[in-house]
């Protein structure tokens, strides 16, 4: 059984590519192997920098010998079928075997597929891999046509067993394969020959190259932490920039520096982003102070002073960078200090959010509307709301975030501080952007959480009115994570909110908003009835008097033809009327809500009979029934409650269609026949009594109980009496009654709904 | 390795040593484009010439000008005016790495000591049309140059691939000769009879174009311009291909200046802040359109391959 060992030999592989690009050699190569009839026992896919490599072992030295059979027509068939058969085979009349059948005799192609060697088949799997392999980008160099991630310079290729190695013979695009490979491009630049798998890593390790990632890692976490620990520090653990750096090196070398004394009051955040994006230094912190005091760094290689010039050369670039840093920290702080935050936040009037939802400035105004009325719903002063949405985008004009997107919000918390804000305002600038994922933490300062819910229902609508709807994988505007993030700060918090009456205030906004700025087009679903749509809007909006430049047309408007017009400041909205996208935009945070709960252990279909229910936009009422659903059906009585109401339905809805009636007059207990009969209309009579109240005070857990204890009468109703009876008015009474059953489960959810 | 390097002691000195360079590895040594750019990448010798099956290889240094980049000389790393040095190799020779790195040496990097580095960087300029694949090369953390091979230019595949490197002078030199704050970088012989630093020859000239490009370029003339060079080019492409004798010339060079001015017109105008962010998507969007047709036209002649034999194939 020989070993196989791949090495693709290239010029540097993006860090961030090298992961995926091992399991596909893997995947691609040892699949095709398999295909082809190979069999191996084991496969491990290996990167560094310079080289994409696959070790398999136990390869089958050759496919097998297939021996394929196929049955033909008879022998005396019409000449015409039995050329058919030659076609289909590739045979000729005397290769095929004729054997006797019950029916006579047969005709039979005997196929044999010799089986082939392992190097052939090797070659060609390679070669195909090479030429479709999956990198995210890739190039072509030279002349050649071949594409790589970057340059590829060489191709190992080799089958080994004890008898000895084997080149397999395979040339690609001028590349031929070798068994020789080079080491470190510095420390050990010369080309070297090797036998199979383990010489090759050991010569390697020799040439300083270290060939596992994971273990290229483990070196740089240990080496870093350990230098860190003699000076009593702490490396910032960041396994996203781990990963990377031992993507960056064959040859790690951990040395640790010091920042300026000048940058350490910079904000922690500052520190560590500038040092991770530009330099990919961790952070190393003084528990003793709380500051991060320190970096690391990771050569990829020795050096006779130790590492001493190179540290030098790094100190120098990251004191460069962080004299930007502050120069920027100070400036915006000057900014803050003499304009405030609405000062800063003045340029956004410039910038687009989107070139049919209009500025920055006009979104801000529309998230402050939102949040003012949303404020109150979340326990938050409507005015600090309103405040905290006017500046908790303002950092998007500083001199920080504009070098570092990834700390707005951050830099707008520490900008709100030093502009005297209150507290609750500064922690908005931040926590308003939160839940940025499924892990993110939920914010629970409740203007923070009004503003949160503002910012995402603005978005969503905004996207929703103008037809930009996430459709399969594509999300590029994050609607799905916005809407999770509404639904988690609802949940988290216990939000009692109206979704569709926010929606509705935040289209009204919408309109309003682009409608100051720009010439507004809203484009209806049909032909542009001009009457007909301002009325629906003016239903849904109670807004009085549009204003002049407010224009409407059917969908087919495009923007050219208003190009045309000279008119290439309108915004286009999609709007048949607002309660259409709600009701759309609804339904898709139903589906999102669907994924959350599924996550949380709650059945669709539990979900599903909930979402039937009346105020099922109110997303806390909805869980909390949901819940309440939920465990109820996992008792005993749920479940016999479940049987006995499907039961009941069957019949009733089977009678409804055969009868073409609707038994819902009521059941009259003067027709009753039977004590079952009797119990059970004292228990539907007790159960309403106490559902009613319970559902008032939407304690879904007690109108559930109360809806378990119709469970044995319904079970002795079945037991003692046939609804379909020969009276008519004793069968009438019944299926009235199985009415009450069914409207009285009803108020509480959807049982229809639940499968099983 | 012969021996280490000496280092060098000025500015120019690390030029000299990479013109003496990539001559010597076969490049024609060439002289900056006469007109402003805002890099070296805009030299026809890299936009045009990258285009097409004509080998090719030039290096040189490029003048290059970023308006909203002036400090009034204060920054020590940043400058409205500054040197690139380029080279564009066509088609990219299988050993560029190699070649790189012995420029680094040339210049004093003593390859023993320091930690050199390719870092993924994929290049785009929307405002040529043009990206590639490549690497910011890192020496001691410190981005020292970049390389890319050139994938696409002015919309045209580019078949074969160029290599081309572009070298941050300045603060390469400073980081080669150890300086902290570019005025201070000596940019003649220290020790001769008339030492200049980098200050001395070009802070005030940072100081007066900082000024005018912040605050006095007159807006409305810069507009004007920008129109008249976007509408020079388009005639000029769209001027019968044979002139008055009858001979085949298309004026592709003469198109791309015109396009070279209006892309810096628009930095300007950018650096005078008049130019909002849904516009400046437009003028981009105008530039390459420019780019685009000036490639489409340099292609068909002669230096762009258009009358090879094999240029159809």
């Amino acid at each position: 059984m020989p070993d196989l060992l791949i090495e693709l030999f290239s010029e540097e592989i993006p860090a961030r590519m090298q992961a995926r690009a091992r399991e596909d050699l893997k995947k691609l190569v040892t699949d095709g192997l398999v295909e082809a009839g190979l069999t191996y026992a084991s496969a491990g896919a290996f990167s560094t920098p310079r080289r994409l490599v696959l070790s398999v072992e136990g390869l089958s030295a050759e496919s097998p010998t297939l021996r394929e059979e196929r049955k033909g027509p008879k022998a005396d068939a019409p000449a015409a079928a039995i050329e058919g058969f030659l076609r289909s085979t590739g045979l000729t009349r005397d290769q095929l075997e004729t054997r006797a059948d019950k029916k006579g005799a047969v005709l039979f192609a005997v196929v044999e597929k010799p089986g082939r060697p392992a190097p052939e088949i090797v070659a060609e799997v390679l070669e195909r891999v090479i030429r479709t392999f999956p990198w995210p980008k890739s190039m072509r160099w030279g002349t050649g046509s071949l594409r790589w991630v970057r340059p590829l310079q060489s191709i190992l290729c080799l089958l080994s067993d004890e008898g000895g190695a084997e080149v397999v013979p395979m040339t690609l695009d001028g590349l031929t394969a070798g068994n020789s490979t080079e080491g470190h491009r510095f420390m050990a630049p010369a080309r070297f020959a090797v036998s199979g798998f383990e010489d090759y890593r050991a010569k390697l390790a020799r040439a300083f190259v270290m060939l596992d990632a994971s273990e290229r890692e483990q070196a740089i976490w240990h080496e870093a932490t350990t230098q860190a620990f003699a000076q009593g520090l702490e490396v910032v653990p960041d396994a996203a920039l781990l990963s990377e750096v031992a993507g960056l090196v064959e040859w790690p070398v951990v040395l640790m520096g010091a920042i300026g004394e000048d940058f350490l009051g910079l904000p922690p955040e500052v520190l560590q982003t500038s040092m991770r994006e530009h330099q990919k230094f961790f952070s190393v912190t003084n528990p003793a102070t709380g500051r991060i005091e320190k970096f690391v760094t990771v050569a990829n290689r020795e050096t006779a002073d130790h590492g001493a010039t190179i540290l030098k050369g790094n100190g120098k670039v990251l004191s460069a960078r962080l004299s930007d840093a502050r120069f920027f920290w100070e400036n915006d702080l000057r900014t803050v200090k003499t304009a405030g935050l609405e000062g800063m936040a003045e340029g956004l009037r410039h910038v687009t959010f989107h070139n049919r939802l209009g500025s920055q400035a006009d979104r801000i105004a529309r998230i402050e509307a939102l949040a003012r009325e949303i404020a109150p719903l979340v326990g938050a002063s409507p005015d600090l709301a309103a405040e905290a949405a006017r500046v908790a985008k303002a950092d998007l004009q500083s001199a920080m975030v504009g070098e570092f997107p990834e700390l707005q919000g951050t830099m707008g918390s520490y900008y709100a501080r030093a502009a005297g804000l209150p507290e609750a305002v500064a922690q908005a600038c931040k926590a308003h952007y939160q839940p940025l994922g499924p892990s993110d933490t939920v914010p629970t300062d409740p203007v923070s959480v009004a503003v949160a819910l503002a910012d995402k229902i603005d978005t969503l609508t905004g996207f929703w009115a103008i037809d930009e709807k996430p459709t399969g994988s594509k999300d590029p505007f994050a609607l799905r994570r916005a809407a999770l993030g509404v639904i988690r700060l609802v949940l988290a918090n216990e939000v009692r909110m109206d979704l569709q009456a926010g929606f509705n205030s935040s289209i009204v906004n919408l309109v309003g908003s682009l409608n100051k700025a720009n010439r507004l087009w809203l484009l209806t679903a049909e032909n542009g009835d001009e009457d007909d749509l301002v009325f629906e809007l003016l239903n849904l909006t109670s807004v009085r008097n549009w204003p002049a430049n407010l224009h409407v047309g059917p969908v087919g408007y495009t923007k050219d033809i208003v190009y045309d017009a000279k008119d290439d400041a309108a915004s286009f909205v999609r709007i048949k009327d607002g309660g259409e996208i709600s009701v759309d935009l609804l339904a898709f945070f139903h589906d999102r809500l669907k994924v959350h709960l599924r996550e949380q252990g709650i059945r669709h279909d539990v979900i599903d009979a909930c979402l039937a229910m009346p105020g099922n936009d109110d997303l806390t009422l909805l869980v909390k029934r949901a819940e309440a659903l939920s465990g109820f059906l996992k008792t005993d009585d749920g479940t016999n409650l479940l049987q006995g109401f499907k039961r009941a339905n069957n019949i009733l809805t089977q009678a409804e269609a055969k009868d073409g009636v609707e038994y819902s007059f009521g059941a009259d207990p003067k027709f009753a026949e039977t004590d079952a009969e009797r119990a059970l209309f004292s228990a539907l009579e007790t159960a309403e009594a106490a559902i009613g109240p319970a559902l008032q005070a939407e304690d879904f857990a007690a109108a559930m109980s109360a809806m378990a204890a119709l469970r044995a009468p319904i079970d002795a109703f079945f037991e003692a009496v046939q609804v379909n009876a020969d009276n008519a008015v004793l069968r009438r009474n019944r299926l009235n009654m199985l009415h009450s059953i069914r409207a009285t489960c009803a108020r509480v959810a959807d049982l229809t709904r639940i499968e099983g | 390795m012969t021996g280490k390097p000496v280092p060098p002691r000025s500015f120019q000195e690390i030029i000299l040593r990479l013109m003496t360079y990539w001559g010597a590895k076969g490049c024609a040594v060439l002289q900056p484009y006469d007109m402003e750019v805002g890099a070296g990448t805009f030299h026809p010798a890299t936009t045009l010439r990258s285009l097409g099956a004509r080998p090719w290889a030039a290096a040189y240094v490029q003048p290059s000008r970023r308006p909203t980049d002036g400090r009034y000389g204060e920054n020590p790393n940043r400058l409205q005016h500054y040197y690139q040095y380029q080279v564009l190799i066509k088609p990219s020779p299988p050993d560029l790495q190699k070649l790189y790195l012995g420029s680094l040496e040339a210049i004093g990097i003593d390859m023993d000591l320091h930690d050199i580095r390719f870092v993924e960087d994929d290049w785009e300029s929307p405002t040529l049309g043009a990206w590639g694949l490549g690497w910011e090369v890192w020496c001691d953390g410190m981005e020292v140059s970049q390389f890319t091979y050139f994938q696409q230019v002015g919309g045209h595949d580019c078949k074969p691939v160029s290599g081309e490197l572009t070298y941050g002078l300045e603060r390469l030199a400073m980081y080669v000769l150890g300086i902290d704050h570019v005025m201070d970088m000596p940019f003649n012989d220290p020790d001769g009879p008339t030492p200049l630093t980098y200050g001395d020859v070009f802070r005030q000239t940072e100081q007066e174009y900082s000024r005018w490009n912040f605050d006095q370029a007159d807006t409305d003339m810069l507009l004007q311009h920008f129109r008249d060079a976007e509408a020079e080019c388009e005639r000029i492409l769209a001027a019968p291909e044979t002139d008055k004798a009858g001979r085949r010339i298309v004026m592709a060079h003469p198109a791309y200046d015109q396009c070279i001015k209006a892309s810096h017109l628009f930095n300007l105008l950018d650096a005078r802040g008049v130019i909002s962010v849904t516009e400046r998507q437009a003028y981009i969007g105008r530039g390459r359109a420019l780019a685009k047709k000036c490639a489409d036209a340099f292609v068909t002649t002669e230096a762009g391959g258009g009358t090879l034999a094999d240029a159809g194939a």
